[in-house]
């Protein structure tokens, strides 16, 4: 096996040296009642070709671009990835190495971390970022928990527009330990309904999405008001960071804390993982935030490099009593991030949000001019909800046919939306390829 | 000694990215705009975004020159105890990024996601196979998620039975992980200690273990690199009381094909796909940490699971005791791929090959330096080996200062003051995939520095020399935290 190096000679003389005579000898401390009966049921070893071969074949059946025209959003989203960022994320240096505890050999990964924590509090208009949570919904459970221990309450209240899978990861964090979990349902126009908060005491935390999961851009300054007029924290949660590009970002709306999903920044999909957890808060309640931060200092020499820093929240050292339990994050998806804002630059990001905007409009329209109704009227990003006749799902078998997947039916999420279905349109989709799906769903 | 390793290489200096953009420049090739421009309401946008401009060299030289001043397994030995730092196959890593698994979309209909649905169905059963378990989830993204959902099905079995039990029972030789993970479910953690032989006893958990104790969390092999040898009856302490038993799986390197898991007398057990498995550690994860259950938790295990049936495979939501989810979709299937891949291509025979050489690794590793440093249990190793700095103390020198100067050798240094059982400890795993003779150059190397610490014990003061900075003031750094520029 060409990922071991060891000789018959070399495993001979280095028994010889412990004292063994075979390389069984060596579990003599293994139990005999624990021991492995007989051998592993697996398959054959294959060769790297023969590898090859076998995950091709898996992977030709998946329903990827340029083959299939795929119309779903829904917290992953298809972007162009330019192949500069691909490529750096394969140095190995980078690839290979661990957590950076030793900072003398990690300066690589550090400064990189740095960096992305600093493009990311800028993206989001707040003043810290930590260096990566597993994905936007443990984020999202991150947040809350953050807000349960900081504010000494036990109640929150969530949009129920926040993306419904991460609603439900919280549920499962939040669950044991018995957090009172309110839900917000939504107004007529897309929005969450945030007159519930009038009569909620005890309330920590206040979490509203934006985009929310229909697309609508929420009011986040509003909900800011509202939350901290029951001086709860708020929390603004994303699912496609791209649209603060674009818009107002929620440090300038008062959130508290920020977090969310940073698959559209340079990384590729893959059916859903890895992703980022992005994750930022305002600087007085640093102490109280999860995950790890890396803070710049100075070398003997007095020069400049960065550390893993305020560790005293962190597992290793406050076990029980830590801010989180995660110790490995999603660092590498991190770097991703951070290569892909650099590459696109202020401008560039901007240009590239407004063009998403401007191709999920153009379907929006075309759509509408078909005939088809738009749910909601207020203001979207780069997806929307449509409503579709009722015997659409046969018209959606059909556009499966012809590679062409026509969104996600919203019916399994909220059972009063039968019918509807949410679009998303970025900028890999051409006005060519929305025109073939409006001509194929009204044929 | 032979020639070291370490030297001074052409190490360039490279300023924050902030430090080195210019207005005007970008690093992105624009789409194509073919659509109509339909501006947004004022009230609605930002002004402008605060982010640097560069050119596509700016960002390529500066990645280039950054990745140059880390260490990582592909640069040398990485003998990070605890960490599993073995080869990442590089073939493995060209399986994930095929574009019809990286560019696939979770929420696919599942007739045009069946390649990945097998997949993982696949792995599903070579890890239940691995650990002597029943059932497994890949949905946890890293070893402290899977940790933190094997307490949740051990809360809902509980639950089940209509019980509630508030404490759990770790030993010191845990992760700290392990009780932060406790903690979440509401558990508080019940510390044991190990014994004088770095073991659990079996007196000890009985002293502890009653009925309002859900259960014990146990890392076997320890963070010693000890098997824990009294496991099964352990085990049946437990569950005499009704409790469960957590096994972390973070040391599985030491025994496939060797100890099985399920006979041992363990509920449930997480692995980590990032050390066991060969993925990639970048700089600090992703990671994936499934969780594999005895069938009696198999009901609790999150959703959507894999389900089979006459060829066709389907996500299914239909486990209505399931504890829900812990990640928006299915885990992080990218880490996934690479794991299969790695299984695919060592089978049994090779899996278990791998295990013998880890613990011969460490073993030899122990003997070759145990005149050299303090050896804290001298008894036979599994995975990896704990010293500690007792015999530099009379120089006044610490595990720290012998850490640092091995990077001026050129090796990463092992973990250090980990785990906490050990005063000064210096854990070092070498894995199998470092040959004798990279092993003999890290004991030469370790030799060296103990010399050193006698003769020139400034030096190691002083260490390390080689690197892109010297050391860092991390109490400035957490006195005055600078997080962001």
């Amino acid at each position: 096996m060409r990922y071991l190096p060891h000789t018959a000679d070399e495993i001979a003389a280095m028994l010889e040296v412990i004292g063994k005579n075979s390389l069984d000898e060596l579990f003599s401390t293994v139990p005999e009642d624990c021991r492995y009966q007989g051998n592993l049921n697996l398959p054959e070893p294959i060769s790297e070709w023969e590898l090859n071969e076998l995950m091709s074949g898996l992977s030709a059946t998946m329903g990827v671009s340029p083959e299939y025209k795929v119309f779903i959003g829904a917290g992953s989203y298809e972007h162009f990835i330019p192949e500069s960022v691909s490529f750096l994320l394969t140095r190995s240096e980078f690839v290979t190495s661990y957590t950076p505890y030793q900072p003398e050999l990690s300066q690589g990964t550090l400064q990189a971390m740095y960096e992305y924590q600093t493009l990311t509090a800028r993206l989001l208009g707040m003043e810290v970022a930590n260096a990566s949570l597993y994905d936007g919904a443990s984020a999202l459970a991150e947040a809350l928990l953050m807000a349960i221990r900081t504010t000494r309450k036990n109640r929150v209240a969530l949009s129920s527009l926040i993306h419904p899978l991460y609603r439900r990861v919280v549920q499962t964090y939040l669950g044991p330990t018995g957090y009172d979990l309110i839900e917000l349902p939504r107004l007529e126009n897309g929005t969450t309904d945030l007159s519930l908060l009038e009569d909620l005491d005890n309330l920590a935390a206040v979490a509203v999405q934006s985009p929310n999961f229909y697309g609508c851009i929420e009011d986040l300054e509003a909900v800011g008001e509202r939350a901290h007029a029951k001086d709860a924290l708020f929390i603004a949660s994303f699912t496609e960071p791209l649209a603060y590009g674009l818009l107002k970002n929620p440090g300038s709306q008062g959130a508290d804390i920020v977090c969310g999903e940073g698959q559209s920044l340079g990384i590729p999909q893959s059916f859903g993982g890895p992703g980022l957890g992005m994750f930022a808060s305002r600087m007085k309640y640093v102490r109280g935030m999860p995950g790890r931060l890396v803070g710049q200092t100075t070398d003997l020499n007095g020069k400049r490099g960065f550390v893993l820093t305020l560790a005293t929240r962190e597992q290793h050292i406050r076990r029980e009593k830590a801010t989180s339990n995660i110790c490995t994050n999603n660092s590498l998806c991190a770097l991703a991030a951070a290569m892909y804002m650099a590459s696109l630059g202020g401008r560039g990001m901007r240009e590239l949000a407004l063009l998403n905007h401007d191709k999920s409009e153009y379907l929006k329209e075309e759509l509408r001019k078909a005939g088809f109704t738009i749910s909601f009227e207020t203001p979207t990003f780069n997806e929307f909800v449509v409503e579709c006749p009722t015997d659409f799902h046969r018209t959606y078998e059909h556009l499966l046919a012809k590679k062409i997947v026509a969104g996600l039916s919203l019916e399994p999420y909220y059972p009063e939306l039968a019918h509807h279905y949410l679009l998303c349109a970025t900028e890999t989709k051409s006005k060519e390829d929305m025109d073939a799906l409006v001509r194929e769903v009204i044929s | 000694m032979k020639e070291s390793l370490g030297t001074t290489g052409l190490i360039l200096n490279e300023p924050l990215l902030w430090e080195k953009g210019r207005r005007g420049r970008s690093g992105f090739s624009q789409p194509r705009r073919d659509v109509d421009s339909r501006p947004l309401d004022k009230g609605l946008t930002l002004d402008e975004l605060d982010l640097p401009d560069l050119s596509e060299v700016d960002i390529v030289r500066h990645y280039t020159r950054l990745s140059q001043w880390n260490f990582g397994v592909d640069t040398g030995m990485y003998p990070l105890g605890s960490c599993t730092m073995k080869y990442n196959p590089k073939i493995n890593e060209k399986q994930a990024r095929v574009p019809g698994f990286a560019a696939a979309h979770p929420l696919l209909p599942p007739v045009v996601s069946q390649g990945a649905l097998k997949l993982m169905h696949a792995l599903e059963r070579f890890l239940a196979e691995i650990t002597g378990m029943d059932a497994v989830s890949l949905q946890p993204a890293a070893g402290a998620q899977g940790e933190l959902t094997g307490m949740l099905l051990i809360h809902a079995f509980h639950k089940s039975k209509g019980m509630r039990r508030s404490k759990i029972i770790v030993p010191d030789t845990a992760h700290g992980t392990n009780p932060s993970s406790a903690a979440l479910c509401g558990y508080s953690p019940v510390p044991v200690r190990s014994n004088e032989q770095g073991m659990l006893s079996a007196e000890a958990v009985a002293g502890v273990m009653d009925e309002d104790t859900a259960g014990i969390m146990v890392t076997n092999p320890n963070t010693l690199g000890l098997f824990e040898e009294n496991i099964r009856e352990i085990a049946e302490i437990v569950h005499a009381k009704g409790g469960l038993v957590y096994g972390d799986g973070a040391n599985m390197n030491a025994v496939m094909g060797i100890a099985d898991m399920g006979r041992a007398g363990v509920d449930v057990l997480h692995l980590n796909l990032h050390k066991t498995f060969s993925t990639p550690h970048g700089g600090g994860g992703p990671g994936s940490g499934p969780v594999c259950v005895k069938t009696k938790l198999e009901p609790y295990l999150p959703v959507p699971r894999v389900t089979e049936e006459k060829g066709r495979y389907i996500l299914s939501e239909d486990f209505p005791e399931s504890i829900g989810k812990v990640h928006a979709f299915y885990g992080n299937f990218g880490v996934m791929v690479k794991a299969y891949s790695y299984i695919r291509s060592m089978g049994a025979e090779n899996l278990k090959r791998a295990s013998q050489l880890a613990v011969l690794n460490a073993n030899y590793m122990k003997e070759m330096l145990k005149g050299t440093f303090h050896l804290a249990y001298d008894r036979p190793c599994m995975h990896e080996c704990v010293f500690s700095d007792k015999f530099q103390h009379p120089y006044k020198i610490l595990t720290l200062d012998m850490a640092k100067r091995l990077m001026d050798y050129g090796f990463h240094p092992p973990t250090v003051y980990f785990p906490l059982v050990v005063d000064g400890a210096i854990m070092i795993e070498p894995t199998e995939t470092e040959s004798k003779e990279d092993l003999d150059l890290f004991v030469e190397a370790c030799k060296a520095i103990a010399n050193e610490a006698q003769q020139d014990p400034e030096r190691l003061r002083q260490a390390p020399q080689k690197c892109k900075v010297r050391r860092l003031d991390e109490t400035a750094a957490a006195r005055h935290p600078c997080l962001a520029g």
